[in-house]
């Protein structure tokens, strides 16, 4: 972790090179700068004014106005306000979460030897496969779990035991990881299928579950190279002053791997806040949150620019001063993931 | 009580904190396990079942019926598979050409491992792996790159992820090269050029919406002098393409750009002093010295997106609608119409062959990169 943030740097432009780079990333920040310009005065602009051509400048070409802001935090400001809880209600819970059980997982990973059996796992796959044949079937889904969890244990001190083939921790952080390979779409409509089960559809609570297993693996993929790379020694002599794992983890390993924690829940947090497909499927009121709402503007007249704008700046601003203020530590916390991922 | 327990019965209290010291790695890994037990393992294999079958909504419940590998039938050979694979056609010679060389390739990686006598396995596994990448291939060149062809969703897909991928790394990497350099008030470019990332994809699909409109969007006296401005993006194939990837690659270089430019920064910088001692030029430092430091990164980086790219969905949506026509409709936009469409079934269908698309792709790469690697390092 020495030189991650050097403040000089080899590379000593000339003022012609200079001049060039500044032209690029120039031109770069401007592609980059002016859709959001553009996203900003809309929220400004009277229907005509959006109608009507291309008009840049406030006061200049056009009146700017806050019909747009009046009818989004007033005239439905309940659901707005409504809408903007929910996303940051949900978005954080599901990146604390996450952050908590997939470091502790991340933490397990690194320091401890886990050999799960090989035939454990094939008994216990096929139990869930009977289940899952047993609910679509028709029969209750919690007879169903009640056959397959009985199933199990008989097999687990019959079948399984002869199997003595095992795998080791990277197969398991393999296994937590290879989730993301997944396409949401695939699981989906079987998640809906338990939620509308166990009635927590357009809830919080389902809202939250799917996300934290969908940013599990990003959490495990990047915490364990930040564990891995903290010394083992101060552990040990943690261990021998007799603190209990949990104390060690709490108080010595998390608080020095915080640059990785900060990267790591704000890039959960970007993606919970944003995301689309999921919420699409499992909400439909109550629980709505903002990117729903968004596209819910574009009405049987077209799309209403005005709203929509003012809706997205709602929901970015709040990311975007995030983002900002820890800024160094993105790029610090994805690297050291990305390095030996 | 503190006092009694540890005075009077020291073991006891040894043998309590010795089995929750046994218990802890169980306690740190469970929760993991359990939650991706209960959305992901539980749920897909559910969905595996859903595929071999055909939902009906009924008054109080569903209604399953197991119909086999009906709806992959469907997707595959029957009704669907033009919105699938597309219309295929005889390719160009350039096609040819393609098509030619990755089968050149793949008949020489499944020829070194039979001589170099791997196991039987690891020849197998080749051989299935290079014709599957026959098969795509001819896929692409067929729709693509044949007059008379027209790609269907998987080659869209493809064509997100592979053309999305290559620009967003290359730019990138080009802006992170300029970063890096001892510019005054990079810090700005860096804070700047992160943003797209934190903004809603949804989001990103209207504003270019906004800007891909002709009449009103604000490019619009670009479009004018290139006699434009009746030109609709989203009514012709490839302009509603180019705008998808577009509005992606505006998205998501900022990522490549940020983790590139962390290693950037992160490189020895003795290497390159030397270098410089010794006459070197730039573009020999960049090729010797920071394209080896920074390959691994990029790597696992490229892999990364890749995963995320292949699952694409709201640009498209909101973009145009997958439309003209099924024109960039990608895999997970088709999942979600059929399902619309109450096809649940047939949905689950598509998502499946998206997850095989996916894994092929990410063991391939992981695969081919594996043996590049040792060869670099």
């Amino acid at each position: 972790m020495r030189s991650f943030f050097r403040s000089t740097s080899p590379f000593k432009p000339s003022p012609f090179r200079m001049l060039v780079s500044y032209l690029i990333l120039g031109a770069w920040a401007l592609i980059i700068l002016f859709p959001l310009y553009w996203l900003t005065i809309t929220a400004f602009k009277l229907p005509a004014a959006v109608n009507n051509g291309p008009f840049y400048l406030p006061f200049v070409d056009f009146q700017p106005s806050l019909h747009a802001w009046e009818y989004v935090l007033g005239e439905v400001g309940n659901d707005t306000i409504r809408l903007f809880t929910n996303t940051v209600g949900v978005s954080l819970i599901s990146a604390t979460l996450t952050l908590v059980i997939g470091s502790g997982a991340a933490y397990a990973l690194t320091r401890f030897q886990f050999r799960p059996k090989v035939g454990t796992v094939l008994v216990f796959l096929g139990c869930v496969l009977l289940a899952a044949i047993l609910t679509a079937l028709g029969a209750p889904w919690a007879l169903a779990v009640a056959v397959a969890i009985g199933l199990f244990v008989v097999s687990l001190v019959t079948i399984a035991r002869r199997f003595t083939r095992a795998l080791g921790n990277n197969d398991i952080a393999f296994w937590l990881i290879s989730q993301r390979i997944m396409p949401p779409v695939a699981v989906v409509i079987p998640i809906y299928i338990i939620f509308q089960q166990l009635r927590l559809l357009d809830t919080w609570t389902a809202l939250i579950i799917t996300y934290v297993a969908t940013h599990l693996p990003i959490v495990v993929w990047l915490m364990r190279d930040y564990f891995a790379s903290i010394p083992y020694e101060l552990e040990e002599s943690a261990q021998i002053d007799g603190a209990s794992r949990f104390r060690i983890f709490s108080q010595i390993v998390l608080p020095l791997s915080v640059p990785g924690l900060v990267a790591t829940f704000l890039f959960v947090l970007v993606f919970c806040w944003n995301e689309y497909l999921l919420a699409l499927f499992l909400t439909n009121a109550r629980a709505q949150t903002m990117p729903l709402a968004v596209v819910a503007q574009n009405a049987t007249r077209g799309p209403q620019w005005w709203y929509m704008s003012v809706l997205v700046l709602i929901m970015i601003l709040p990311v975007i001063a995030m983002a900002i203020a820890l800024e160094r530590y993105i790029a610090r916390g994805l690297l050291v993931g990305a390095v030996k991922g | 009580m503190a006092t009694l327990t540890s005075t009077a019965n020291p073991p006891a209290t040894r043998a309590r904190a010795s089995r929750s010291e046994r218990l802890a790695p169980a306690a740190f890994l469970l929760p993991a396990v359990l939650v991706v037990l209960f959305v992901s393992i539980f749920p897909l294999l559910l969905s595996l079942f859903l595929s071999l079958s055909r939902l009906r909504f009924e008054a109080g419940g569903l209604k399953v019926q197991f119909v086999g590998l009906d709806n992959y039938r469907k997707l595959l050979f029957g009704s669907e598979q033009k919105v699938l694979f597309g219309t295929l056609a005889t390719p160009s010679l350039i096609g040819w050409a393609v098509l030619a060389i990755v089968a050149f390739l793949a008949l020489a990686a499944v020829y070194r491992a039979i001589r170099d006598a791997r196991s039987g396995r690891a020849v197998v596994g080749r051989a299935l792996a290079g014709m599957a990448l026959i098969g795509l291939t001819y896929l692409v060149v067929a729709s693509l790159l044949a007059p008379e062809g027209r790609p269907g969703t998987m080659v869209v897909t493809m064509l997100y992820v592979v053309v999305g991928i290559t620009l967003q790394y290359l730019i990138g990497l080009g802006l992170a090269l300029l970063c890096a350099q001892q510019l005054p008030g990079r810090r700005f470019f860096r804070v700047v050029f992160l943003l797209p990332m934190m903004i809603t994809p949804v989001g990103v699909g209207y504003l270019f919406r906004m800007l891909a409109d002709t009449n009103k969007g604000p490019l619009e006296p670009l479009w004018v002098a290139l006699g434009m401005q009746d030109f609709a993006w989203s009514n012709n194939a490839w302009g509603a393409r180019i705008a998808v990837m577009v509005g992606d690659i505006w998205q998501w270089t900022p990522f490549m750009f940020i983790v590139l430019l962390a290693a950037l920064e992160a490189q020895e910088v003795e290497p390159v002093e030397a270098a410089i001692v010794d006459g070197a030029s730039n573009w020999d430092i960049f090729r010797h010295i920071t394209l080896p430091a920074i390959l691994p990164v990029s790597t696992t980086l490229i892999l990364i997106r890749m995963i995320e790219a292949f699952k694409i969905i709201d640009l498209p949506n909101i973009l145009t609608n997958g439309g003209p026509g099924t024109a960039t409709e990608t895999m997970t936009l088709y999942a979600y119409r059929i399902w619309r469409a109450l096809d649940i079934g047939g949905s689950a269908a598509i998502a499946y062959l998206l997850l095989f698309l996916v894994t092929f792709f990410a063991t391939l790469y992981v695969r081919a990169l594996r043996g590049r690697m040792s060869t670099v390092r």
